[in-house]
């Protein structure tokens, strides 16, 4: 990104609160007019394990981690090896640590950064009610330019009800922390900005976007089981559904949420579930239901790295495939991913306005990096996707109601139980237009064809990409991405451009069914592509070549989770091509 | 009013059957079953469309395309979660579930235990003819060890069968009955019973399969009408079904007072700008 940025981890152990740093932390960048973008990484312990906040605080919007942090402040070392890999740090990174608690581990130190002592524990301790965590803030926001009032009111705010004293105990060790800033070697300092106008950024994490996206987009029933890294989704949407006449339940297991949904939906109430990889495969039977009967729901899935159990709290785009190809049969459904943490909003909104309006499932892929970051960013746009489900409110005169009648564009009008003389059965055994089970060949075909005909003929309009070009132009270059992947290529594409390349981004947000035409006329003019995805096997890149004709010079940069691919990365490919 | 009752009235058992052709054996105890289910919608006086019977796969589960009313045929087991996302979105609506006993205990079995327990206000008929009619004649989890009609068993399973009354007691069913198929007029009575009652019901069905369990067919002689009358204490109920042979039939068991799991929820268009303010910086 051309704007000035700072990337910083603040990492600790069980009880450090650097979860709680990080996100006061964020809270005060935020008062000070800042964008800000941070993931967090944790252990496998369920409580009190080590963890750690990676920040990157920028005066624009940010789209992306950077490829290195400059600053590291480690409240203590234990286990903090473990994110050696997610905490790149480079020959002019710092790394601050308390001289008490003894040496950085090797594992930190390979690139030979700088590094400084803090003395966290002292210092908080001549401070009654003291913490290291806020003596650590207090350092970081006089390194990095925060001025001390952004923090005051965080503080007052969330310590309001344990008050006066904890609040001045926390303010006296952020201060004193700020103080010992000056002693210490410089990491780039943002300038101060003049605050967006009042309302203009939100604080939004993705996995509360999503939920967001549901209820916009007339989600009132929400069935799920927990499971990371979806719970989140959950965890806002039962409270805030509630507000809005909608209601989420906890079911048995993800057998259930996937069936009551599809329950609710055929009573006529739009209807969706949240889960990961290991719920995803148990509900892909039912999934394959609803696209046979016709039912619309909408099924998010939050990536974590599999197979299996795999790492439950980390990231990885590997489940594209049984996203894509996961039923038995032909079942044309839908499947969408965001490209970004604002992104979850829009995607899972417009989700919703698709499974409605071809009464056909819709699977919506994001990940753990999306959904467990939060964001400072610009407030989203108001969406409002017209269309919603075709209903069918009288019988016509003397003649049966025909649920899965062959239309032209495919979606038949459905009725609604409580609908009088519109009753029939809704199937998954292949049927007649009536609803009645058919193995007759011909009924077969014609309810194949309808089904296919409604994905395949409906207007996903200019939402099936995001395609951004750098200010020189598109060139012969693009970088084809999808998902989490796409923060990171935007920022390759931004550096690219501040170095006066030519080059262009496509994500793809609408991953099935595959639109060859529309990336046809995208690639116009492109001579070589990279395909940027966070896959062992590529899946992306395999997909794409199945379904799409790709410029005879294609790379593919994939690699699994949890590590993402940094714009350093995609930028290193994109200038071997321009020289 | 009395002139829309007089309407409701109308409609007679043979309103709620479809034209389809049920694929039934002839003889099949399930012929029967539809004939008590539309007996009871018409005593109910529901019209078809303030009904939705959902079923899983199976013989038994054919049952929602032989009937007039809103029905919906899901994949094996997984029929009580659909009726339940249903009833908890259309609380208005009747909303019963036909079954079988692999569709409901076997492969369902996680879901039995759960719908018990959450006790939404539907009615659960299991036809239970001890095995798997549809995949043509394997042992389920109510059939006896010692069954030797299977080539997929030939020595019997030698596994205790399922009890599904003392699973679905102690799992907390609010309605508990037993009806032979072989006496229709009283299945009939029974399945308005349990529609009646608030809470989940559970009305399990002696159904013979004729084609797989021909000596099924003696069931119609070795059944008895029960002869102590239903209780609402849930101790006297496990104690008279931990002791029951399986053939007392007739008569509702068990009659419990939990109230039905009911979120509340009006579907509106709340303030989502309030929810969005929460955001706001
Ligand atoms: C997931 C899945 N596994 C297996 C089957 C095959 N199958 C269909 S019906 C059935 C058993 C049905 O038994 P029951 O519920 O007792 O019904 P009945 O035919 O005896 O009335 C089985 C195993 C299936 N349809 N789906
Ligand atoms: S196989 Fe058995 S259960 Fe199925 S229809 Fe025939 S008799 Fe009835
Ligand atoms: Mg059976």
């Amino acid at each position: 990104m051309a704007a000035p940025s700072v990337s910083l981890v603040i990492a600790g152990s069980g009880g450090a609160g650097v979860v709680t740093a990080g996100s006061l932390l964020l809270e005060a960048a935020a008062n000070a007019g800042w964008y800000a973008l941070m993931t967090r990484s944790a252990g496998p312990q369920i409580r009190g394990g080590e963890a750690a906040a990676m920040i990157r605080f920028a005066t624009e919007p940010i789209a992306s981690h950077d490829d290195s942090f400059h600053l590291l402040v480690a409240i203590d070392w234990e286990n903090i090896s473990r994110f050696a890999a997610e905490i790149p740090l480079m020959a002019n990174s710092l790394l601050i640590g308390d001289p008490a608690l003894g040496e950085a581990p090797a594992a930190l130190l390979c690139n030979s950064p700088r590094q400084a002592g803090l003395a966290m524990s002292e210092i908080a301790s001549a401070i009654e009610g003291g913490r290291s965590n806020m003596v650590a803030l207090g350092a970081i926001a006089g390194m990095i330019g925060l001025p001390v009032a952004a923090m005051e009111s965080v503080v007052s705010r969330q310590l309001r009800r344990k008050g006066q004293a904890a609040i001045d105990a926390s303010m006296a060790a952020f201060n004193a922390g700020f103080a010992a800033a000056t002693g210490l070697p410089a990491v780039p300092r943002l300038p101060g900005v003049d605050a967006a106008p009042n309302g203009e950024r939100w604080s939004i994490t993705g996995n509360e976007a999503t939920g967001l996206g549901a209820i916009r987009g007339g989600v009132r029933f929400v069935a799920a089981y927990p499971i990371t890294p979806a719970t989140e989704v959950l965890e806002w949407l039962a409270p805030s559904l509630a507000k809005v006449g909608g209601v989420l339940v906890q079911a048995e297991d993800e057998l259930a949420s996937i069936n009551q949904i599809i329950g609710a939906s055929y009573g006529g109430v739009p209807a969706l579930t949240a889960t990961s990889g290991p719920g995803l495969s148990l509900m892909i039977e039912s999934i394959g239901l609803a696209v046979a009967a016709e039912v619309p729901v909408v099924v998010v899935d939050v990536m974590r790295v599999g197979p299996s159990t795999g790492i439950a709290t980390k990231s990885e785009q590997s489940d594209l495939n049984i996203a894509v190809y996961g039923m038995h049969g032909d079942a044309p459904h839908v499947v969408v991913a965001a490209n970004s943490v604002a992104d979850c909003l829009f995607t899972t909104q417009w989700a919703v306005h698709l499974a409605e309006s071809m009464q056909t499932p819709t699977l919506v892929l994001t990940d753990q990096l999306l959904g467990q970051s939060r964001a400072i960013l610009p407030r989203p746009a108001e969406l409002a996707f017209i269309g919603q489900r075709q209903t069918a409110v009288v019988a016509e005169e003397g003649q049966r109601y025909q649920r899965y009648a062959l239309t032209g564009s495919g979606v038949s009008p459905m009725a609604i139980p409580g609908t009088p003389g519109l009753a029939y059965t809704a199937d998954g055994l292949e049927h007649n237009e009536l609803g009645t089970p058919s193995s007759q060949a011909s009924d077969h075909q014609a309810q194949m064809d309808k089904r296919l005909r409604k994905v395949a003929r409906f207007d996903y309009g200019s939402h099936w990409a995001d395609i951004v070009d750098a200010e020189a132009g598109g060139g012969n270059i693009a970088i084809i991405t999808w998902g989490s992947s796409t923060g990171p290529a935007r920022e390759a594409l931004d550096r690219f451009s501040a170095m006066g390349g030519k080059a262009r981004l496509i994500s793809l947000r609408l991953i099935a069914p595959a639109q060859p035409d529309k990336l046809a006329a995208a690639l116009a003019g492109i001579e070589r592509a990279l395909v940027v995805e966070q896959s062992h096997g590529g899946q992306f890149h395999r997909m794409l070549r199945a379904f799409y004709d790709l410029p005879r010079e294609t790379l593919a940069l994939h690699q699994p989770g949890p590590l993402p691919i940094g714009p350093g990365r995609i930028l290193d490919q994109l200038n071997a091509w321009r020289t | 009013m009395e002139a829309a009752v007089a309407e409701k009235r109308k409609l007679a058992a043979k309103d709620y059957k479809s034209d389809i052709k049920p694929i039934w054996c002839p003889g099949c105890g399930d012929y029967s079953v539809l004939n008590a289910l539309t007996r009871a919608l018409a005593e109910l006086a529901l019209r078809p469309e303030e009904v939705a019977v959902v079923s899983g796969i199976g013989c038994s589960s054919r049952i929602p395309a032989y009937t007039s009313v809103y029905g919906f045929h899901g994949v094996h087991g997984r029929a009580l979660p659909v009726a339940t996302g249903l009833k908890l979105a259309r609380p208005e609506l009747t909303v019963l579930v036909t079954s079988g006993d692999g569709d409901g205990f076997s492969i369902g079995g996680n879901h039995f235990l759960h719908a018990c327990r959450r006790n939404v206000d539907i009615t659960y008929i299991v036809m239970d003819n001890q095995v798997y009619g549809m995949t043509k004649g394997q042992a389920s989890p109510t059939t006896a060890p010692d069954w030797e009609g299977s080539k997929l068993t030939p020595e019997g399973t030698g596994i205790n069968p399922f009890q599904p009354l003392v699973v679905g007691l102690a799992s907390g069913a609010n309605f508990i009955a037993r009806v032979s198929a072989s006496d229709p007029i009283n299945m009939a009575k029974i399945i308005v019973e349990a529609v009646r009652h608030p809470g989940f019901s559970l009305v399990q069905i002696l159904s013979p399969c004729v084609t797989f369990r021909p000596e099924q067919q003696e069931w119609r002689d070795i059944v008895r009408t029960a002869v102590v009358d239903y209780t609402d204490d849930a101790a006297r109920a496990a104690r008279r079904l931990m002791t029951d042979d399986g053939f007392n039939v007739g008569k509702v068991l068990y009659k419990g007072s939990r109230p039905p799991f009911k979120p509340e929820f009006e579907v509106t268009d709340g303030s989502i700008a309030e929810l969005e303010a929460s955001f706001v910086i």
